[in-house]
């Protein structure tokens, strides 16, 4: 289906955050997921399926001041 | 507890030398930064993974006794800056949060009406408030009583190393000051550290002139001996500026024909 990741339309084969999360080969330790603007734990990942157009943003902490 | 603790929000710290983590040559220089500066407040941000490197995580590199203070850099709005330190919160990352609202891409200026309205949700919310703010002494009147920890005024741009040019203002903010003031950005040498800290600044922020030094972790250590020079100084007692000259060695008594 086609939902929007970091900004960006993609085509994902997968139906939850967790799997999304393992599709794009990240570590799921170093990642914060917000699904639809909500933020989402981690232990709460496989429970959440993803639904035509919605918005995930995956983030991570980098070096700053 | 060392009797000059840094109190933020009730939290004691030995050190007074925040630093960032940005611009680093290398990550496996933080550990021996921390180490060398003794600092136990590190900056970190929070940015969208990028999908072909992987997704980083700077938190690796920092040790675990060290206080993170995620940054809200990016935000371009009160509302922008809350959801990010929600989101570092929900992370694991602890309570702290600077407030970073800038929308000036030339100078980095923060955005002060915006930052006071995150700090009042958020102070509210339960987190410690550090709100990096252009030094404008009203607004921190206005931060201390929307619950700000600290107040965090710039002496020059970010990475710009011009050290203390709003000193006259940082003075005021300082005078008025009922919560610990930590000067944030532009601090390019120890010197803009020591000075920061002889009028009375609590704590100092240092991320570009460490981490672009050409010996990180030496210019690390330089700044801690700073910060504790200039503390030092100020729990001392510097003397009065004057007009004119005061000998210092008697005036009576000269080998030679009066």
């Amino acid at each position: 289906m086609e939902i929007v990741i970091n900004g960006k339309t993609e085509h994902v084969p997968v139906v939850d955050l967790a799997a999304l999360v393992k599709w794009k080969g990240l570590r799921p330790e170093v990642v914060v997921v917000e699904h639809n603007e909500k933020i989402v734990r981690r232990k709460d990942w496989a429970e959440t399926r993803l639904a035509v157009a919605d918005h995930v943003e995956i983030l991570s902490f980098v070096g700053g001041g | 507890m060392h009797s000059d603790a840094l109190v933020l929000s009730g939290r004691a710290f030995r050190s007074r030398l925040l630093t960032g983590t940005g611009k680093y040559p290398s990550r496996e220089m933080i550990p021996r930064v921390i180490d060398a500066s003794r600092s136990e407040i590190m900056t970190v941000a929070l940015r969208r993974v990028d999908f072909s490197s992987g997704g980083d995580n700077i938190l690796d590199a920092i040790p675990r006794h060290v206080t993170l203070l995620p940054n809200t850099s990016g935000a371009r709005t009160a509302a922008e800056a809350v959801r990010l330190a929600r989101i570092a919160r929900e992370a694991g990352c602890g309570d702290f949060v600077k407030i970073e609202v800038v929308v000036d891409d030339v100078f980095l200026m923060p955005d002060n009406h915006e930052t006071l309205r995150a700090t009042e949700i958020l102070a509210k919310d339960g987190f410690v408030v550090l709100p990096y703010v252009s030094p404008d002494p009203v607004v921190a009147r206005q931060l201390e009583d929307a619950g700000a920890a600290a107040v965090m005024p710039l002496g020059s741009p970010i990475g710009s190393n011009r050290g203390l040019r709003t000193r006259e203002l940082l003075r005021i903010i300082i005078e008025n000051a009922r919560l610990p003031v930590i000067v944030d950005a532009g601090i390019g040498k120890p010197s803009h550290a020591a000075e920061a800290m002889e009028m009375g600044a609590a704590a100092v922020l240092v991320n570009t002139a460490i981490a672009s030094a050409a010996d990180p972790v030496g210019m690390a250590r330089a700044f801690a001996l700073a910060v504790d020079a200039g503390r030092l100084a100020f729990r001392c007692g510097c003397g009065a500026e004057r007009e004119r000259a005061v000998a210092s060695s008697p005036l009576t008594g000269f080998l030679r024909d009066m």
